[in-house]
């Protein structure tokens, strides 16, 4: 059963009809991945037996008539770096390769509580490091859509797996653009929630002060739901917001007339493939034929963002990564020079070129007496970047701006020129930096088939206008475009 | 030490926080358990785990903090301090860097009567290590094996600015800061099990010149005996090697206390780069002005300010004050004491003279009195009881001894002992006159001006009711009826 023409909230719909049952649906979703994985790749580790076994767990409940929650037997794909009891958690890396995670994150629990069938867990750029899923210490992901093309990354595996219909909806996390950026390349709708909307308990650090998980899914009402379901504070998370949660579905139908909608000039830049212009500015004219009022804005800091966020980030790896050193899980390399060399062969080995390459950059950074010239420096960007937003959102509601600055690339295009590589982040760092939510929604594809993606952007919590936004769009055609 | 030079001593003394559960995480800190009992996936740093603060311990920190009469700073912030090590699980210890909890204390030390304020710089919270175990197992000659029922114990570091100029300062600072921290119930004061650290950094300087020497900092200073130890040590070693020419280098030495001496660990040279910055996983510790007073108002008086009402309030000697005030229990019990007989002097003279001799003599240690046979009340009472005339002080001395064997109260020692004292004048009479007869030429000597045998009849009355008979009818009695 492929689940490309179905939505979560029908799905659920037909189970309360008793027109499917769980069992069915869950059958089909494994054997849809046997067909179609072995040329996307979008998994690491399948979780048959036990989605099954939720599978009859729901059934018996839709036999009792009892009332189901509201994702009962929703499929669902996880990255693998979010923690998920008694499975492997391996951040397609080498080091944790056969690390097993004795908790569940947060995120992975409330989804679950909520009648979600997790199928399994799937692959991402090591450490979540990347923009094509190229980084994966196991195999490459291939995009749906064009197999010789890159799926986009981190969270590569995550949006291959919903936009090939292997998963009804996935999780993702997002640094630096790693849910939005591959949302863009497969098709599909990914969001950044706002920075402490979603408890990052049991996600693997990469940046601890820019990760956030969020939803992948086809439809922006899905990613809703989804939302509602993992949003709000945990106390296992001491940076998650006590922030109440608004409803996101309910208001999601309000028409976006009189909304201001900012284009930031900063972000049409030379470079910037011609067609991915053109579906932004066919974007832009359809917001305008809703009612929308269109300003054109400036973020005048954007230019430095890159830099910043690739100091911060690499900052916070280099520290979050120490723990991996082959002491007391993961991967250990027998080594005959004692300690220091039983760490230096087990990272040298268990780390890729790009993992190493930013534990080098952060560490350098946070190094004593360069500390203040990179480090801090970063630190005080950060901070203006975050005031060009707050300023910008005086004047405009939301803002609006391409995805990515071109469509998905071919495999290998970027893998020796990780500067190119980095600058595919260019437009969905700057969310990270400043806390702000973001969604990626399908605007259209290009003359290759290839989609192109547009990115909201809103003020902090103000995830309901945001989806709001994108439904319109996403109702008035959008996709189409 | 050479009589040209003076040694420049500072502390910095780690001591762990007497909560239930770890900084970061719900884990017990109980002490001996089984290797890893203690143990969750953010103590042992997994993957995807994150530190959540226990409050409890800030406020035991802010204590620690007032106690040392520090300023509690409004904002606090926890920083990573990162380095390899096996027994720390996520390669950095979160600590508080260049945003302290509390700075700019100080303590009043004495040495040999002379008194000195030293500086206390800072207090700054901390997460413990786990424990390497290189011996114990079957296979320890290859491997090591760890522990982390320790990994993530709350710690505080108390560093004091260089005040100190010998080792017998060192000595009174750490007496009175352990003194406090225990008093505070913040800290077991306990050195051999490592709840109670300390470092020292020593250098030294010729008498009269201003700049420091180059320090070098002592670890491994794991006993209070060795403090002192140790840092004579140190000094007479950079005293030598200054005399000989030679030029201290800063590093760290660890002390050994099997040979009595330090050795080099690391040069300056080889120090690790830390690279300390925010950890991004937990928020500004702020403590507001309402924290800090909830903590000041829950706080006992501390050592030195006791000895200071004992002093003006009951008229104690300094000596004495100091003997009740050497724990807290001890000075509670005290004062408790005091309360209910409203005797300072006698309460005094009963708890150092025969109490602390059962103490000793039983190994009672009096940091912790709550087992102690006789109580502050049945001490008040057996006070009372000598006061109105119940029994005699001597007598007194038998109760205390049968309290303390047998817990009972004084009164039931007395009604059971049959110890009442005897002080119906009718009563001695028969017996001062049953004395005299029996004793006839003594009397006449007596009489005759042998007026030295007095003591004689009073003893001879005494052994006659048992020691009960009141003294001073007994005395009047016999004078009156010797003089015939």
């Amino acid at each position: 059963m492929n689940l490309r023409n179905i939505t979560a909230d029908k799905l659920v719909a037909l189970y309360r009809n008793r027109d499917l049952t769980a069992t069915e649906v869950i059958q089909g979703v494994f054997e849809e991945i046997e067909r179609t994985d072995k040329d996307v790749r979008a998994f690491i580790t399948l979780m048959r037996d036990r989605a099954l076994e939720d599978a009859r767990r729901v059934d018996a409940k839709i036999q009792a008539g009892e009332t189901l929650e509201p994702l009962a037997g929703v499929p669902v794909a996880i990255k693998d770096n979010m923690a998920v009891r008694d499975v492997l958690t391996t951040c397609g890396s080498r080091i944790l390769e056969n690390y097993i995670s004795p908790y569940t994150a947060t995120a992975v629990e409330r989804l679950r509580s909520a009648g979600a069938i997790v199928v399994g867990k799937t692959n991402m750029d090591e450490f979540a490091m990347g923009s094509s899923t190229e980084n994966s210490g196991f195999f490459v992901t291939r995009n749906p859509h064009d197999l010789t093309r890159v799926p986009g990354g981190s969270s590569g595996g995550s949006a291959a797996s919903v936009a090939a219909g292997m998963a009804l909806v996935a999780l993702g996390s997002d640094t630096g653009g790693s849910i939005r950026t591959p949302a863009s390349f497969c098709g599909v709708v990914g969001v950044k929630p706002t920075y402490g909307r979603v408890s990052r308990y049991g996600l693997v650090a990469f940046a601890s002060s820019l990760d956030q998980i969020g939803p992948l899914s086809k439809t922006v009402h899905e990613a809703a739901q989804i939302l509602e379901v993992i949003c709000g504070f945990d106390h296992y998370d001491s940076t998650s917001a006590d922030t109440p949660v608004d409803e996101i579905v309910k208001g999601l139908d309000q028409p976006v007339k009189q909304i201001r909608i900012g284009v930031p000039k900063e972000y049409f830049v030379d470079g910037m493939d011609a067609e991915v212009k053109a579906k932004i500015q066919a974007a832009i004219r359809l917001y305008e034929s809703l009612g929308c009022k269109i300003e054109e804005i400036s973020l005048p800091h954007t230019e430095y963002a890159v830099a910043t966020y690739y100091l911060i980030a690499t900052a916070e790896a280099s520290s979050n990564l120490a723990r991996y050193d082959g002491v007391r899980y993961g991967l250990r390399q027998a080594a005959n020079g004692g300690l220091q060399d039983m760490y230096r062969q087990t990272r040298m080995a268990g780390f890729g070129k790009e993992v190493k390459r930013r534990i080098l950059l952060g560490t350098y950074a946070l190094s004593s007496g360069y500390y203040d010239a990179y480090y801090l420096k970063a630190l005080k960007v950060r901070t203006l970047v975050l005031r060009d937003f707050q300023k910008a959102f005086e004047r405009v509601d939301v803002i609006l701006t391409p995805t990515a600055p071109t469509v998905a690339f071919k495999i290998g295009e970027k893998t020796d020129d990780p500067l190119s590589m980095y600058l595919s982040d260019i437009f969905t760092i700057t969310c990270n930096l400043a806390g702000l939510p973001g969604i990626s929604v399908p605007c259209g594809k290009n003359s290759e088939g290839l989609p192109v993606g547009l990115q909201l952007i809103a003020n902090h919590f103000q995830e309901g206008p945001l989806l709001q936004v994108a439904h319109q769009f996403e109702k008035a055609g959008g996709f189409l475009l | 030490m050479a009589n040209n030079y003076e040694a420049v001593i500072g502390l910095e003394c780690h001591a762990q926080l007497l909560t239930n559960s770890k900084l970061f995480c719900s884990c017990s800190t109980r002490f001996g358990e089984a290797p890893n009992m203690n143990t969750c996936p953010v103590c042992l740093g997994l993957p995807g785990a994150l530190p959540v603060l226990n409050r409890l311990a800030v406020s035991m920190a802010i204590k620690a903090g007032l106690g040392v009469n520090c300023r509690i700073n409004p904002e606090a912030q926890w920083s990573r301090k990162n380095y390899f090590y096996p027994d720390l699980p996520k390669g950095y210890q979160i600590t508080q860097y260049d945003r302290p909890l509390a700075q700019q204390g100080h303590i009043e030390i004495s040495v040999d009567g002379v008194k000195k304020t030293v500086r206390i710089n800072r207090i700054h919270m901390e997460e413990d290590a786990g424990k390497s175990l290189h011996e114990g197992f079957s296979d320890s000659s290859r491997n090591t094996h760890l522990d982390f029922n320790r990994s993530g114990v709350p710690l505080i570091e108390i560093v004091t600015e260089p005040d100190l100029r010998s080792s017998a300062e060192a000595y009174d600072y750490l007496s009175r800061l352990k003194e406090i921290l225990e008093y505070l119930e913040v800290n077991d004061g306990n050195m051999e099990e490592g709840s109670l650290r300390c470092d020292a950094n020593v250098s030294v300087r010729r008498a009269g010149e201003e700049k420091f020497g180059t320090r070098t900092e002592l670890k491994n200073i794991n006993s209070f005996r060795f403090v002192q130890k140790a840092i004579d040590y140190e000094v007479a070693r950079q005293i030598d090697v200054i005399e000989t020419g030679g030029r201290i280098v800063q590093e760290t030495r660890l002390w050994n206390s099997e040979e009595e001496r330090t050795v080099s660990m690391r040069s300056k040279e080889e120090a690790h780069d830390y690279r300390y910055f925010p950890d991004p996983d937990l928020p500004l510790l702020v403590v507001d002005n309402e924290w800090v007073e909830t903590v000041r108002h829950s706080m006992p008086a501390l050592p030195e300010e006791r000895r200071r009402r004992l002093v003006q309030e009951y008229a104690l000697s300094e000596y004495d004050a100091g003997v009740l005030t050497a724990t807290r229990a001890l000075s509670d019990f005290f004062e408790e004491t005091v309360k209910r007989s409203g005797q300072p002097k006698t309460a005094a003279n009963w708890i150092m003279g025969d109490l602390l001799r059962f103490y000793k003599e039983n190994n009672v240690d009096t940091k912790d009195l709550s087992q102690s046979p006789v109580t502050p009340e049945m001490l008040a009472d057996m006070i009372r009881l000598v006061e109105n005339g119940t029994i005699s002080g001597k007598i007194a001395k038998t109760v205390m001894e049968e309290m303390y064997k047998t817990g009972k109260p004084a009164q039931e020692i007395i009604e059971e002992k049959g110890l009442v004292q005897i002080s119906n004048s009718g009563e001695i009479e028969k017996i001062v006159d049953k004395v005299l007869e029996d004793n006839a030429k003594p009397v006449e000597q007596y009489r005759a001006g042998k007026t030295g045998s007095f003591g004689f009849f009073v003893g001879q009355v005494m052994k006659a009711t048992g020691g009960r008979a009141n003294p001073q009818t007994v005395n009047d009695l016999l004078r009156k009826k010797l003089a015939g």
